[in-house]
This record gives C-alpha cells, sequence and structure tokens, in this order.
C-alpha cells in the first residue's frame, strides 16, 4: 500500500514538472516566437516591431513597399499597445532595440532620446533628401511632443480626435450634430431613451476613457490646458478639471457607454460602432482605415459622420480647435542604423505619404503629392477638417511620466465603475504631479 | 562507500555543482535585487543611491498597502478554497467513487494541465458582458434574473472573486490527488474499526481521516499558500491588475513599477516585502507544523 502511494506520488510529481515545463515553453513559444526571429535577423530582414500585425494599421504600406522597393525582407513582431512602452524600455536597457519600432511620442520617446538610443531622423531625412516631404505641421507637433529635443521619430500618422457618429441613427431619432456639449448629452439621452447605446468606449484600453476627460477640459480651459498643468500654472485639481471626470463619471452612470465598458476592447468598440450598436465614438482619424474595412464596417462608410469636442458653457475652446496627435511614431536603432536602414527608409519614406493615402486613405505627416481621385468621403471629411485647424490640443496623459500615465488611465476606470469620485480622480492626479 | 561519504572533499565535490547553481540562479539574483531596493531609476536613465527613502515610501503609498491587503486576502480565500475541496474531493473519491475515480479524478485534475493563460481567457469568456453575453449572463438572463447580469470583470469586488474562483478551480484537482495519495495509506482495517465504533461520513472525516493525513495537509497548505502569495500569470491574463488597480496583487504591482512606470529600485522594494511576507508565513507554517508532528 505503501509503495502504491508512494509511486503515486512520484507519477504526480513528474507529472508535474513536464506540465510545468511544457507549459512554460509554450508560453516562451508564444511570446518568444517572434523574439527568435528576431534574433535571427539576418542581413536579409529588418525587424520592425509594432503594434499591428501586416495587415493592421499602416503596415500593410511598409510591406508593399519594401517588397517592391528592396531586397530585404520586412520582419514584423507584434505586441500589445499596452506592452509597448515597457518592452522597448527593456530592449533599450538591453541594447537591442529593433531596428524600426512603434513608440509612444511624449515622454517615453523623451527618455530614448536622452539615453542616446534613438536615430535623429531630421537629420537622416535630410541626409537621404526626403525631409521635404515631410509635412510641417507634423513635425512640429513632434517636436513639441519630445520636448523641443528634435525630431525622433517619423510621423506616419497625424490624427484628428472627434466624436464618429453613425447618421442613420442619427436621423432615425431626430438628432442634429450637436455643437456644445449639453447637446451631445441630450441627444445620448434621447438615444439612450429608445435603447440605443449611445457611446462605444474601449474602457479596457483606458486610456480612450482619459481622452473623453481630456476633451472636456480642452474646451473648458483651451488647448493649452495639459501643458499648463504640467508648467505648474494650472492646478489640475481645479473646478473644471473635476468638472470634466464628473461629466465622463456621470456619462457612465447614466448607462450611456453601455455596460461592462471596462471589459471592452478596442476592437470590439469599434466594432460595435460600425455594427450599429452604438451611435458614437470617440476616437482618432487612424479608425479610418478599420472603417474601409469592408468586412468589418457594416452600416457603410457613407453613413458615417465627424463632429469636433462640442465647446462647453463657460469654456474657452472653440470649434476651430482640435484635440491633435501624430499617434504612435515610428523610431529607428542608432546603433543600428547602417546602409541597410537608410535605403529602407528611403524606399520606404520617400512616397509615403501618397502611398498611405492611395492604399489606405490614411491622412499622414507627409505631403501628399497627388491627391487621388477615387478618395474616400471620409478622407475627405477628414481633409477638409484639417483645413479648418487652427490649434491643437495634446492628449491626457502626453506630458506625464509613466507612473502618473498609468495613474490616470488605471483611475479613469474606476472612475466609470463607480469605485472613486472626480475629485479623487483629480487629486491623486495632482499628486503624483508634484 | 562510507569512506568516501566521511570525506569531506568528495561532500564539497557532490553538493558544489547544485550549489554554484543555486547560488547563480537564486542568491545572486536575490541579492541583486535587494541592492537595487536602494536605488532609484532605471537601466535607461541609470541609477542614484537614495539609501532606505524606497522603504520609507512605501508605507504611505496607498497602492502598495492596497495590493498587500489583496494579495493577503486572496491567499487566504484561495489557500483555503483549494485545500478544503481539494480535501474534500480526496474523501469523495475514497470513500464514496472508490475504486471508480480515476475518470473524475482525472477529469478534475485536468485544468492545471492548461496554460494560465488559456485558463483566463476561457474565463473571461464565460463571465464576458459585451459585445454578447457570455455564459454566466446568459444562464442569468435566461433565469430573468437580470438584475443580477453585470460586468464581472468590469467592476473590482466581482473581478476579485472571479479570479479566485478561476483559481480554486484550476487548481483544485491538483490538491485532491495530493490529499489523495495520503488517503489511500490509510490502513482499511482502520477505517473499517471507527467505522464499526458509529463514525461515518463527517465524523469520519473529523476525527479519523483529517489526523491520519495531516502532515501532508500541512504541506499542501505551504504548497498552496506560497502559490498563491506570489500569484501572478492567472492574474495579468485575466485582468492585468484592472480595473484600475483593483485586483493589482503585490506581485503585479512589482511588475508595474519596475516595468511599467520604469522604477526598478521601487519594484525591487516591493518584492523585498514580498519576500519577506512569504518567509513568514513559510515559517509560521513549518513551526506549527514541526510541533505536531512531534
Amino acid at each position: 500500500m505503501k509503495k502504491k502511494a508512494f509511486q503515486l506520488m512520484l507519477a504526480m510529481i513528474l507529472s508535474l514538472l513536464v506540465v510545468g515545463c511544457s507549459s512554460n515553453s509554450e508560453n516562451e513559444e508564444s511570446t518568444g516566437g517572434d523574439e527568435t526571429a528576431s534574433g535571427e535577423t539576418g542581413e536579409e530582414s529588418i525587424h520592425y516591431l509594432s503594434t499591428n500585425n501586416a495587415s493592421g494599421g499602416e503596415v500593410p504600406v511598409y510591406v508593399d513597399q519594401t517588397e517592391e522597393k528592396t531586397d530585404y525582407e520586412l520582419d514584423i513582431e507584434t505586441v500589445p499597445q499596452t506592452d509597448l512602452v515597457q518592452k522597448i524600455q527593456l530592449l533599450s536597457a538591453s541594447n537591442d532595440l529593433p531596428e524600426a519600432f512603434d513608440f509612444e511620442s511624449g515622454k517615453p520617446l523623451q527618455e530614448l532620446i536622452d539615453a542616446d538610443a534613438v536615430l535623429d531622423v531630421e537629420k537622416a531625412f535630410k541626409e537621404i533628401g526626403i525631409y521635404e516631404n515631410l509635412n510641417p505641421g507634423a513635425v512640429d507637433l513632434l517636436k513639441r511632443l519630445s520636448g523641443g529635443k528634435g525630431l525622433y521619430a517619423v510621423p506616419t500618422e497625424l490624427n484628428l480626435e472627434g466624436f464618429w457618429f453613425n447618421k442613420q441613427i442619427f436621423e432615425e431619432h431626430g438628432i442634429e450634430v450637436p455643437t456644445t456639449w449639453d447637446e451631445m448629452l441630450n441627444a445620448a439621452e434621447t438615444l439612450h431613451e429608445n435603447g440605443v447605446q449611445p457611446f462605444a468606449v474601449a474602457g479596457k484600453e483606458k486610456w480612450p476613457i482619459t481622452r473623453l476627460i481630456n476633451a472636456y477640459v480642452m474646451r473648458y480651459y483651451g488647448v493649452e490646458a495639459m501643458e499648463k498643468v504640467s508648467r505648474g500654472e494650472l492646478d489640475i485639481t481645479d473646478e473644471g478639471f473635476v468638472e470634466a471626470a464628473n461629466q465622463v463619471k456621470s456619462m457612465a452612470d447614466n448607462g450611456y457607454f453601455g455596460k461592462g465598458a471596462n471589459t471592452l476592447d478596442a476592437d470590439a468598440a469599434v466594432d460595435m460602432f460600425l455594427q450599429g450598436q452604438a451611435a458614437m465614438y470617440y476616437m482618432g482619424t487612424w479608425a479610418i482605415a478599420d472603417f474601409h474595412n469592408e468586412d468589418r464596417n457594416q452600416i457603410g462608410v457613407d453613413n458615417i459622420g465627424f463632429f469636433n469636442v462640442p465647446t462647453v458653457e463657460g469654456g474657452v475652446g472653440t470649434l476651430d480647435e482640435y484635440n491633435m496627435n501624430a499617434g504612435l511614431i515610428v523610431a529607428f536603432s542608432k546603433d543600428k542604423y547602417d546602409d541597410k536602414m537608410k535605403e529602407w527608409i528611403e524606399a520606404v519614406f520617400s512616397d509615403y505619404g501618397d502611398r498611405a493615402m492611395q492604399d489606405l486613405g490614411l491622412i499622414t505627416g507627409f505631403n501628399v503629392n497627388e491627391m487621388p481621385e477615387d478618395i474616400s468621403p471620409l478622407t475627405k471629411l477628414i481633409s477638409e477638417e484639417i483645413d479648418n485647424v487652427t490649434n491643437g490640443a495634446l492628449w491626457f496623459e502626453a506630458n506625464f511620466d509613466a507612473r502618473t500615465k498609468q495613474i490616470a488611465e488605471d483611475n479613469a476606470q474606476l472612475l466609470i465603475s463607480d469605485s472613486i469620485d472626480p475629485e479623487v480622480y483629480m487629486s491623486e492626479l495632482a499628486k503624483e504631479i508634484e | 562507500m562510507q569512506r568516501v561519504l566521511r570525506d569531506k572533499r568528495a561532500i564539497l565535490l557532490f553538493i558544489l555543482p547544485s550549489l554554484v547553481i543555486y547560488f547563480a540562479a537564486v542568491l545572486v539574483p536575490t541579492v541583486w535585487s535587494i541592492g537595487y531596493s536602494f536605488f532609484e531609476g532605471s537601466p535607461v536613465r541609470g541609477f542614484t543611491f537614495i539609501g532606505l527613502n524606497n522603504y520609507l515610501d512605501i508605507f504611505s503609498d496607498r497602492q502598495f498597502l492596497n495590493s498587500f491587503w489583496l494579495s493577503i486576502k486572496y491567499a487566504v480565500f484561495v489557500t483555503t478554497g483549494q485545500v478544503f475541496l481539494g480535501l474534500v474531493l480526496a474523501i469523495f473519491y475514497v470513500l464514496v467513487l472508490k475504486r471508480f475515480s480515476v475518470l473524475i479524478r482525472t477529469l478534475i485534475f485536468f485544468p492545471i494541465v492548461l496554460p494560465a493563460v488559456a485558463v483566463a481567457q476561457l474565463f473571461s469568456k464565460l463571465f464576458e458582458i459585451t459585445p454578447q453575453l457570455g455564459l454566466v449572463n446568459s444562464i442569468l438572463s435566461s433565469l430573468n434574473l437580470d438584475m443580477w447580469v453585470q460586468a464581472w470583470l468590469g467592476s473590482g469586488d466581482s473581478a476579485f472573486w472571479v479570479i479566485v474562483i478561476m483559481d480554486i478551480w484550476r487548481s483544485m484537482g491538483f490538491y485532491a490527488v495530493l490529499l489523495y495519495a495520503g488517503l489511500i495509506d490509510i490502513p482499511e482495517d482502520l477505517l473499517e474499526a471507527a467505522r464499526l465504533d458509529g463514525a461515518n461520513g463527517i465524523k469520519l472525516s473529523r476525527f479519523v481521516i483529517i489526523p491520519m493525513i495531516r502532515p501532508i495537509l500541512i504541506s499542501a497548505i505551504i504548497f498552496s499558500l506560497n502559490g498563491t502569495l506570489k500569484v501572478f500569470e492567472s492574474v495579468v491574463a485575466l485582468t492585468n491588475g484592472g480595473p484600475g488597480t483593483s485586483t493589482s496583487m503585490l506581485t503585479v504591482y512589482m511588475y508595474h513599477s519596475a516595468f511599467a512606470y520604469n522604477e526598478y529600485g521601487y519594484g525591487s522594494t516591493v518584492a523585498v516585502f514580498l519576500l519577506i511576507l512569504c518567509l513568514i508565513v513559510t515559517l509560521f507554517i513549518y513551526k506549527f507544523s514541526r510541533k505536531d508532528v512531534d
């Protein structure tokens, strides 16, 4: 009997060891599979760490350009956006940055610039002779984001942010495009009463919530609100900030974000909007790529409208000011910049603006030399909006360090799940900003 | 043989390889990490010595205290659940299913074979609310219990319980098998005698079975506590500490501090506290069990 028990124990421990090992190696495979590929990046391939896969975002342009114009192969490693900064920082710490990578402009990039790890894009582009292709406005925006350190990233996107809406749903419920915050809330109430979810909000990603807070803030205090906070000219616990958090919280409490917004990821949120399950969707113009995807867009491109963040009562913001950003930028490892990379950069970025516009209808930080004739209505709409822009605001966390950013985003989830009050939200942030 | 083993040099030769590995893989990183806790900075920015500041700051860090409390709460509930349900299952195997328990045993053991990430995916679908209702919400909704339909993973309290349920479900089979091994070791005549004396079901378990397997039970508790205090992958995979920070246990907070906030020193300080916590708990139980065995 004893022997049997012993054998059983032994068998169990052995099986556990096997299980332990196998699940480990499995994990390693799933995350590290790409890494092995990248580790072996030979002369013929270029390692690009992206938040998209080969068919997402603007990546198809890189893939096509690489295939058409070079002998190299583009080796794409995909990481979730939430892990991006962390992953790049680790790679940078071990001196193994990928040749090209997506990254967040703002504080994270500034750290890499200080560590002398990323390529000076202005210098490189001038040397290659493609600097003139960059849109000066986008260059300004990126330089502002790098804290005046220079241009260390490529503006592969130039985005406005605002509310996309489903024209058909608006019409059915007799809703006019709102120009003031109250009008927007009234519209939401009407929709909610009629059983239509007013907003699709990807709360799982966290930042879509803080964008809404920021939307109110930039209308109340104007486009430089968050920069003033970081310079110490404005106190983030002031009434306008608290009111912004309060507005977003009460939108959630009223059910305008539907049930379980905190569990909705970006893909699910955009699908919700594109399947007509939600009437409005706050997002940047990068979402146009998804809107153009016919498999996903069931409401039709013609059915999507856009309105700028509405003005708020007592606020100084106006409708010709927009929330803007350069999206995730692309940066390059300084160490790994060589003739091969030079050739690749020239191949991909010499006519990047035109290609992104033609192939994906994307508006980028590059000049478009020839506007395609069959331009999509959405792209046309946004091109026109961009002409209206007099001033741009950065996003909520643009000037926060990693910890403050995390707290802003984590607490935003708590704010809309009714766990903390608007005052607490802002005072927690104030503590970190100090 | 005797002579060889008495030779100090021979002993040294035998244990040296494992000692070197242990030293390099366990002790050095531990000491290194403790060293980091006196510094501020990151590999990108560089490090500066700040003495005991991290240790002073940590006690006024609401997030740390919250994580500390969460870790303890989680460990208590999950260990209790795992070991208790494991025991119930083991007794069930032995007393009720007897020789036919193989299939059930395998089925209940099965989840521990699955990677935590896969289990977390499974549970996030089970408790889903949007874009479509998951199994749990569908059942509630079809039973007309619509007020219970909610975003289980969308608010801190319920998300915590989902993690607890998931981890109990995942590893109770393991503890059941562990305890089962002890149970089948109890001589049949002893059980027979107890039955003749009129002990049945609960009484039999309480006064005969549990005292007989006490040493194994205590090992199981140590195993479980150490595992649950250091829980990481199932939390990261299911909620990543969210919503907000409401399921961010010490390990998750440590990870975020070091790798997301890029504060390696502070992350190491959290790790030191985790180390101390695990040590205290293990020593406590060890002492308790020693006394018991004697």
